[in-house]
């Protein structure tokens, strides 16, 4: 479903991807793991065409997106989740979930797609009318997920969508994410709670300084013992 | 209630020149008016996309100059024996064209200064004005450089075959200029309430994540420069043919400044805002010189901003707002208090 070759990735002089390659089959949750600084969140970035790559190709479904704007990659079905829990602060819970199906144009589809989310989020069904940004870390985040649904995905592009959230928390997104994976769409997320994220996942590769340090299947990664001394903790 | 507000003001409005007798006062109303169409189409960019423009008089004066000119005609030559010449044209025309031109030249500015965001776009904006108040300025052929353009045409209204009028009084402008306000109005609300209007609020609250929901950020700000400009051309062309003079004052950093603190102070970001911002700061002249000596006006005028500024920071509208709408429940608070505990 997407096919990343030699994707590189510049911030002026400095290369923060060099040469990646991973893929990601329909139907999977792919986990990226690595360390501060390694380049998940640029990886995520271009492939939403927040970032231009310099150089190699993104294919999904069978197309290069690697010069789409974020419009036009949402439009074929890519939807960014960014770090950092982002809502529209002065807006509605409502509204927030309204601008995530801003490309739509079926009214009749996104009510019920909406009625959908707050159905599964019945934290946020009854918060419909209150503003964003009032609402607690974790509210906020599953308004994130939400939102991002609302552009009916066909792979939805998480990074770090448990952090700085409390445990209880983070085990409900976690959830969440294999629900959406249940529902039919694919993932790929970007964590820094290694061991959680290799757990659940199909398939992981884990980055380190740009490149591809290794990858697997997510219980082969847990028993790596490169990964489990730097990202396991032991 | 609150959809009848505009309808009664514009209403009183309309009463004004029927008891008011004093020319001052109302040729006060008129000059507020024009200043307050400026700042409505100012917080298009400033309240509504999130970006100042610091340079928005410069769409104001090229619209006085572009209408000014049309109607009164001008022989330029370009180069050596090369002639453009233009013959006066009917000043509803020239009108036309400061929309036209004024929208365009917001499409410029916005396409090349929307690269940039913040401080270097304020800077882009002002360099802008700057430039425009130095052609005006200098290029006496044209413009008549400090010289100014004079014995500008009133606005001529009318229709073939009934008649036409020239408004030359103040009541007839004061009408005009209402007119215009409210048909402004009405485009910005229209504007803003729509889905267009929804993605200059989302890129407002947040550039990256607007992009990432699809919105062609730099397109929608284009779109802004060109309405709010257009809109800014429109209240320059109106001033043109009240005061029938124009020099290069009128590109003056102060216009700006005024601008902004009426929007700022009425509320940005709100339909009312630079409404009421722009009544009461075109008021408060009024009011402080039928008292205080000129050097004392503008001490009190300044006192008067920052203290609405300290007590209001969000401005007067929102504040009004706040009063009025529905006060949270306590047992909304109790489960809002509850929810951050649990975090």
């Amino acid at each position: 479903m997407l096919e990343v070759r030699d994707l590189e990735c510049r911030y002026g002089s400095v290369a923060a991807l060099k040469s990646v390659s991973l893929s990601v089959e329909k139907g999977q949750i792919v986990a990226l793991i690595g360390a501060n600084g390694a380049g998940k969140s640029t990886m995520l970035r271009s492939l939403s065409g927040l970032l231009v790559p310099s150089r190699g190709s993104i294919m999904f479904d069978g197309e290069d997106i690697a010069r789409c704007s974020p419009p036009q990659v949402l439009k074929r079905g890519i939807t960014h989740c960014p770090e950092g829990r982002h809502v529209f602060p002065d807006m509605s819970v409502e509204e927030n979930l309204d601008m995530g199906a801003y490309l739509r144009r079926d009214m009749a589809g996104i009510a019920a797609d909406r009625a959908q989310i707050f159905e599964q989020f019945p934290r946020l069904a009854e918060r419909r009318k209150q503003i964003a940004g009032t609402l607690s870390g974790g509210e906020q985040q599953m308004l994130a997920i939400g939102r991002a649904l609302m552009s009916r995905p066909k792979l939805v592009l998480f990074d770090e969508p448990s952090l700085g959230l409390a445990p209880n928390i983070v085990e409900r997104v976690f959830e969440i994410i294999a629900q959406i994976r249940a529902d039919g769409a694919t993932v790929l997320m970007v964590e820094q709670n290694a061991y959680a994220a290799l757990e659940m996942c199909d398939y992981a590769y884990l980055l380190e300084s740009g490149v591809i340090a290794t990858s697997g299947k997510g219980a082969d990664l847990i028993d790596n013992p490169h990964v489990q001394a730097a990202y396991l903790g032991g | 209630m609150r959809r009848f507000v505009p309808v009664i003001v514009v209403a009183l409005l309309a009463t004004v020149p029927l008891w008011l007798g004093d020319p001052y006062i109302l040729n006060a109303f008129i000059t507020t008016g024009i200043f307050t169409i400026a700042a409505m189409s100012l917080n298009l960019l400033l309240g509504y996309t999130g970006q100042l423009s610091l340079g928005h008089v410069a769409f104001f004066g090229i619209g006085a100059y572009v209408s000014a000119l049309t109607a009164l005609g001008f022989d330029v030559e370009l180069f050596d024996g090369f002639h453009v010449v233009h013959e006066p044209w009917p000043v509803i025309y020239g009108f036309i064209l400061a929309i036209v031109i004024a929208g365009l030249c917001g499409y410029l500015v916005g396409k090349l200064s929307f690269r940039v965001r913040g401080a270097y776009f304020v800077i882009v904006t002002i360099s802008f004005a700057e430039v425009v108040r130095l052609v005006a300025l200098n290029w006496v052929e044209l413009t008549q450089g400090p010289l100014a353009l004079t014995n500008i045409p009133p606005v001529t209204l009318g229709l073939p075959g009934i008649g036409y009028a020239n408004l030359y009084g103040k009541t007839g402008n004061y009408y005009l200029v209402l007119g215009v306000g409210v048909i402004a109005y009405v485009v910005i609300k229209h504007l803003v309430q729509s889905r267009i209007g929804r993605a200059m609020i989302a890129l407002k609250e947040n550039e990256s994540l607007a992009l990432s929901v699809g919105i062609n950020v730099t397109r929608y700000l284009v779109l802004a420069a060109i309405v709010s400009a257009a809109i800014a051309g429109a209240a320059g062309s109106l001033y043109a043919h009240y005061l029938r003079i124009i020099d290069p004052d009128i590109f003056l950093f102060l216009y700006t400044v005024t601008m902004v603190i009426m929007v700022i102070t009425g509320g940005k970001g709100t339909l009312a805002g630079p409404v009421v911002g722009g009544a009461l700061f075109g008021a408060i002249p009024v009011i402080v010189r039928s008292f205080a000596a000129p050097e004392v006006q503008w001490i009190l005028y300044g006192a008067f901003m920052i203290a609405i500024i300290f007590v209001l920071p969000q401005g007067i509208v929102p504040a009004i707002e706040r009063w009025f709408a529905p006060r949270p429940s306590k047992k909304q608070l109790v489960a809002s208090q509850s929810s951050v505990s649990a975090e």
